[in-house]
């Protein structure tokens, strides 16, 4: 570990923490107030879309019609994103001839993109068009991040809005139309826009041209992939997608050349997540709740920052008594213009929220900093967490928390000064247990089925990382991938795509649930009696409760897998 | 007034003890293990360990577990069960000894019923809701009803524990009574307001029993959880299975059901009804009946207490305090005359007024005796009383009354006086003047007197959160000056039952949760409004109804009581649940590296205890689940100590023992029974 690398990491973190405010105070304005920023520039754009949909932004809906909105929507894209690909060599925009995608990738892909995991079973540059990428796959990267957006906004409605006295059983938690539209125009397309511009300024490709066949130092010739890439790469980060244009995803000089495109990209990943805790905090009305979120979250992506920094600083055992030098740590997989502290902050990063672009090969990492992405994913994918999705994430973690504290301060639990019942706890429940349950049984399946053990790269606890990494990785809708693994078969196709449905729909259905039979409950005023939910306690608290719900869950398999290894390795037994 | 409370049942009784084991293995049946899913999946466990151990001591296939292994963990498994019905039982236990005592009063009774003017002699089981029967000296109340003619005194101890007997009379607040109760004196006629089986004594029964006892909505909501992470475990145990098989781990029936036991929350899972029943039996010894568990929690959620000021806040009576001498009178004569006026005045005013110049101004008995005195009893038409004794004409009472009695006497009013009586009456007192023969002597200053302790106890109440608000009938200066004496947050002066029911709706409306008291018909509706409504015992049937919980020794004070048992209640189910679920931290560090330390031996590592060998420490982790209940027993029964010291404080306490505690006793447990078992040679 080098001062130069901590550097780099505080720098970073500096930057998200100088961020989240003004782009928080933002977020609220656009979604909250009455007064939405900058109505000269947006305005018109935001008066058009709602008048084309017919669309009423003041048509509040309740938790049932605001996710059959969602569902609604949802699956349109994805039998519109299915077709592309699968016709795709019959539509334009496709110089490189590329075939018509098979249905198991085509229904992988699509809802991998729908679900805002965008895993991967191919190689952007070998299989997709640019139409493909640009209409099928791109849409779904904005419009999953704006329906993240407005989940976690219909959550926080719920939690924070107080019941009229004339109006005891509102049930309102906003528009789901309303809530995208406003997230596209006011937000993501605006700075995709500007940021875009930056990237290609930096050297990130742009242009709609048949790849180029360049003559290499030794005389032979290469093709080079092209394609409308910058215009991608921002909304990839930015909506915690995550999806490369091509294979190397962030590792690929053209999509991330830069030492200062990575720090941007990283940046992007957290902005909006980071913001939403504190527009969270203006609704609830207490900043400080905001913030107790921002620093829970902050305190776990710092503590896996630094593992995962501290174990890559260390030789790779896979390497040594080779002739490599190792001084510097585990260069496997890592890009040299990225280095270490670079390669280990983006690997966190984009675990801790459900982004998943990577700009260094995970599966290379060393048993303990490979596990650390993999934790990241496993403890539910809120740590800052995917646009939307880890706001809603983490505050269910907070009524969990509330409920099983709670209840030793005498009081029966109650959040912002809402009762949590039997109602909440189902819903809280369902979602907590769907993510082990669809990880846990597709991997324990997948490790004892020829389909499943056929794609490994590796054996022993390494090859088993793989496929625990997979699973966890579409179910938190990560899209990363401890890479070695072929998973473009129809078993991998089908069963990722089932997660990553599962690890979506299924959580988000109680999530909102959960939003309306908070929304109309009445709010006691907080007073010294009751559960103190914006103190260092709490985040105390909170951040135990996350670890140990995790650790209880997977620390099984875990074991069995990269904690398995790392005890292994100094004992020269590599996989 | 003699008064013995409800015997108090200690915690190890061994007439509870010996029924509750026996009890432990009835509710082995399956049919009500299923009522809680936890501790279900445990006999399931159980079961297939037994089944697993038999097979192999028959079949002795080849790669078993040892035989003495897979038996002592069925065994331990088995006890886990047993513990957690015990748990159960011992709380049942002490409501069903209470139970037979209140049975014993239900024998049969001959009532004298009226029918149409004529006695006819029934069987008190014969009475519906409507009969009118008559009762007198030595009779037995047949059931619960209303006087309706008549006035009595009635032994009720049976029911309340009080010996004192109660008056009750046809007509207002006292007219209720109960069937079982004995008339002591005179004859009462009485209207029947309840069937058999739904008597006052019936609900009693069933109440303390806990037959009537159902899920209250926390404990639902807790159960959601609890069966929640049963799921998520039961997942992670079953899927390890495949995993393992990967991995080359050799993963037997019984240490996975080992590993799935010890994960469950079954520490509060066995515990979580105990703790509820041992709420209401709190509850019961104190001499307050909860109609519903949800009455007790709501009393945990109290934000806002409604107290009546007289009987609560204050003794009931006004109290002498002070002597006020007028202008050049010296204060040992107005002691004198003060005393005089009250020698034979028997009011509670009076006697005070006599105590208070004894104790305090040095007069003996000889200054008060005055033979050939005429005492001149108080009315409401003179207000005023005194005495006229050797030709003198003393006189006390209200002052306007005493100096107009001194003007028309041809006295003179001293200056001074009327600013002293605007004094007292600012400060909430009431004054009285005293005057000898036209002439005012000067002023008795009379005060509520707030019951000793009770500001302390307000201000506990205050720490925990909750605001106290004083119900009176009193002006609002007065009703000022005494809340501040008292230390309540707030008062309702010149309350009517209206102004009361608009009061408990408007902090509704803030989202409080309202307790209050009350014994009158006209308090019912705000009973029935409230979310604890307490009715006195001594109340009108129609109070007791409206209510959710009724105190049998009628003492408003012990609605601070219900609050405390409410919130230990409550305490008791979180801190035991933290507990739980951080006690699996150790047992994944106790077992895990027992499961994967054959296959793979680099693992040694995690064994951080260092157990000494893998089926010490899969059996030291189901001992330890299994004992871990055994030893909470008593905290589940007795209750968690509550302590006012604010949320945050107590939140930082609890986390402190039964969160950070919970993570690393079963450390230290599992060790110790590991070395234990060790030395035993296992």
């Amino acid at each position: 570990m080098t001062w130069n690398g901590w550097l780099q990491i505080l720098v970073y973190f500096g930057l998200v923490l100088a961020l989240t405010k003004p782009l928080g105070v933002y977020l609220h304005r656009v979604f909250e107030s009455g007064e939405r920023p900058l109505p000269r520039l947006f305005g018109p754009a935001d008066r058009l879309l709602h008048r084309l949909c017919g669309v009423d932004p003041n048509q509040e809906q309740d938790w049932k019609q605001y996710l059959l909105s969602l569902l609604v929507f949802s699956l349109m894209g994805t039998v519109v994103s299915f077709l592309i690909l699968v016709f795709q060599d019959r539509l334009p925009l496709n110089p490189q001839g590329q075939e018509g995608v098979s249905w198991h990738l085509a229904f992988n892909t699509a809802v991998s993109f729908l679900t805002n995991t965008n895993w991967q079973s191919y190689a952007g540059e070998t299989t997709m068009s640019y139409l493909s990428q640009m209409v099928a796959l791109a849409w779904h990267n904005f419009v999953s991040a704006g329906a993240g957006i407005g989940v976690a906004l219909a959550l926080a409605r719920g939690l924070t809005r107080r019941p009229a006295p004339d109006d005891p059983g509102a049930k309102g938690l906003g528009n789901f139309w309303s809530d995208l539209i406003r997230s596209l125009v006011y937000l993501l397309l605006p700075a995709c826009t500007v940021l875009a511009l930056i990237f290609v300024s930096q050297g990130v490709i742009q242009n709609f041209a048949p790849y180029l066949d360049v003559a290499t130092l030794e005389g032979a010739l290469q093709p080079m992939a092209m394609g409308p890439v910058a215009s991608q790469e921002v909304i990839k980060m930015l909506g915690t997608n995550g999806g490369g244009f091509f294979n190397a995803n962030s590792a690929h000089p053209f999509e991330n050349p830069t030492a200062f495109i990575n720090l941007l990209q990283m940046l992007c990943i957290f902005a909006i997540p980071a913001a939403l805790t504190y527009a969270y905090g203006r609704m609830a009305r207490d900043q400080r709740e905001g913030w107790i979120i921002f620093w829970s979250m902050a305190v776990l992506f710092l503590a896996g920052t630094t593992t995962a920094y501290w174990a890559e600083s260390h030789a790779n055992p896979a390497l040594s008594g080779l002739a490599i030098e190792q001084s510097v740590g585990n260069m496997e997989g890592k890009e040299v213009r990225f280095g270490i502290a670079g390669s280990a902050l983006f690997a966190t990063v984009t675990t801790d929220a459900s982004c998943g672009a990577v700009n260094s090969m995970h599966d290379s990492f060393t048993p303990l900093g490979g596990l650390v992405p993999l934790v990241n994913i496993e403890l539910g994918e809120i740590i800052f967490g995917g646009v939307g999705a880890g706001l809603y994430g983490m505050l269910v973690f907070v009524l969990l928390s509330v409920f099983i504290a709670g209840l030793m301060v005498g009081r029966t639990p109650e959040y912002l000064g809402k009762k949590i019942e039997a109602r909440e706890m189902q819903m809280s429940m369902i979602y907590i247990l769907i993510f082990p349950l669809v990880i846990l049984i597709f991997t324990a399946w997948s490790s004892v089925t020829e389909a499943g053990v056929s794609a490994l790269a590796n054996s022993g606890p390494h090859g088993f990382s793989e496929i625990l990494y997979a699973y966890s990785s579409a179910a938190g809708n990560n899209g990363s991938a401890f890479a070695g693994l072929s998973t473009n078969t129809p078993w991998w196709n089908v069963t990722l795509g089932l997660t990553m449905v599962l690890g979506r729909f299924a959580m988000i259905a109680p999530v909102l649930a959960m939003a309306g039979s908070m929304r109309g409950k009445r709010t006691v005023p907080p007073g010294p009696g009751t559960f103190p939910t914006n103190c260092l306690l709490f985040l105390g608290l909170l951040v135990g409760v996350i670890l140990i719900v995790g650790a209880l869950t997977f620390f099984p398999v875990l074991s069995l897998g990269p904690v398995l290894e790392a005890f292994l390795a100094p004992h020269n037994r590599l996989f | 007034m003699t008064k013995h409370t409800r015997q108090e049942i200690s915690l190890f009784n061994k007439a509870i003890l010996g029924p509750a084991l026996f009890e432990s293995f009835l509710k082995l049946s399956p049919r009500l293990m299923m009522k809680n899913p936890v501790m279900f999946v445990v006999e399931v466990g159980s079961v297939l360990t037994s089944i697993l151990w038999l097979r192999d001591l028959i079949l002795r296939p080849v790669n078993m577990e040892p035989l003495w292994f897979t038996g002592q963990v069925t065994l331990w498994l088995w006890i886990t069960v047993l513990f957690a019905n015990f748990a159960e039982a011992v709380a049942e236990g002490r409501g069903k000894a209470q139970a037979d005592t209140l049975r014993r009063m239900r024998r049969e009774i001959e009532a004298r019923k009226l029918t149409d003017g004529a006695e006819t002699r029934v069987s008190a089981s014969t009475l519906r809701k409507g009969d009118v029967v008559v009762a007198e000296v030595g009779d037995f109340v047949p059931c619960d009803g209303e006087v309706i003619e008549g006035i009595a005194s009635i032994d009720e101890s049976a029911i309340t524990g009080e010996s004192a007997p109660v008056i009750r009379e046809s007509g207002g607040d006292r007219s209720a009574v109960t069937g079982g109760t004995r008339v002591l004196s005179d004859r009462v006629v009485v209207r029947i307001t309840a069937d058999p089986g739904s008597t006052f004594l019936d609900r009693m029964i069933a109440l303390v029993e806990g037959a009537s006892r159902q899920k209250t909505p926390n404990e639902i909501a807790l159960h959601i959880l609890l069966v929640g992470l049963t799921v998520i475990f039961l997942i992670a145990c079953v899927t390890l299975v495949p995993v393992a098989m990967y991995s080359s781990v050799t993963l037997t029936v019984t240490v996975t059901i080992a590993l799935l036991v010890c994960l469950i929350p079954t520490t509060i899972g066995g515990l979580l009804s105990a703790i509820g029943i041992a709420g209401m039996d709190r509850l019961i010894r104190r001499n307050v009946l909860a109609m519903s568990g949800r009455a007790v929690e709501a009393a945990g959620d109290v934000d806002v207490l409604l107290l009546d000021k007289t009987g609560t806040i204050t003794l009931g009576n006004r109290m002498a305090t002070e002597l006020l001498p007028a202008e050049g009178v010296r204060v040992e004569d107005l002691a004198r005359v003060a005393g005089l006026s009250s020698a034979a005045d028997e009011t509670p005013e009076g006697r005070s007024i006599v105590a208070l110049v004894r104790e305090r101004y040095g007069i003996v008995d000889q200054d008060l005796q005055a033979p050939g005195a005429v005492f001149i009893p108080f009315s409401a038409y003179t207000r005023m009383s005194g005495c006229d004794v050797n030709g003198s004409v003393i006189r006390k009472g209200a002052v306007d009354a005493v100096m107009d009695h001194a003007r028309s006497l041809g006295g003179v009013i001293p200056a001074g006086v009327q600013e002293v009586t605007d004094h007292i009456g600012d400060q909430g007192g009431t004054p009285l003047a005293v005057s000898e023969n036209g002439r005012v002597l000067g002023v008795i200053h009379l005060k509520d007197v707030v019951k000793a302790g009770i500001k302390e106890r307000f201000s506990r109440f205050r720490a925990m959160g909750i605001r106290t608000v004083m119900i009176t009938g009193d002006n609002p200066r007065t009703a000022a000056a005494i809340a501040q004496e008292a230390g309540v947050d707030d008062f309702l002066a010149e309350a009517t039952p209206e102004n009361k029911m608009r009061l408990i709706k408007e902090e509704q409306g803030r989202g409080k949760i309202v307790a209050m008291t009350g014994d009158g018909t006209n308090d019912a509706p705000a009973l029935a409004q409230a979310d604890v409504g307490m009715a006195m015992n001594t109340g009108t049937q129609a109070a007791k109804e409206a209510g959710n919980m009724i105190d049998l020794d009628s003492n408003p004070t012990k609605l601070l009581e219900v609050v405390e048992v409410g919130k230990q209640l409550l305490m008791t189910r979180g801190t035991l649940t933290t507990f739980s679920i951080a006690n699996d931290v150790a047992k994944y560090f106790a077992i895990l590296p027992a499961l994967y330390i054959l296959a793979y031996p680099e693992i040694a590592p995690l064994n951080v205890m260092g157990l000494s060998s893998p089926h010490s420490a899969i059996l030291s982790a189901v001992i330890f689940n299994a004992l871990i209940i055994i030893l909470l027993i008593p905290l589940a029964l007795k209750g968690v100590r509550y302590r006012p010291v604010g949320a945050a404080a107590l939140l930082r306490r609890s986390l402190l023992i039964y969160g950070v505690g919970g993570v690393l006793a079963p450390f230290v447990g599992i060790k110790l029974i590991d070395l234990l078992l060790g030395a035993a040679g296992m």
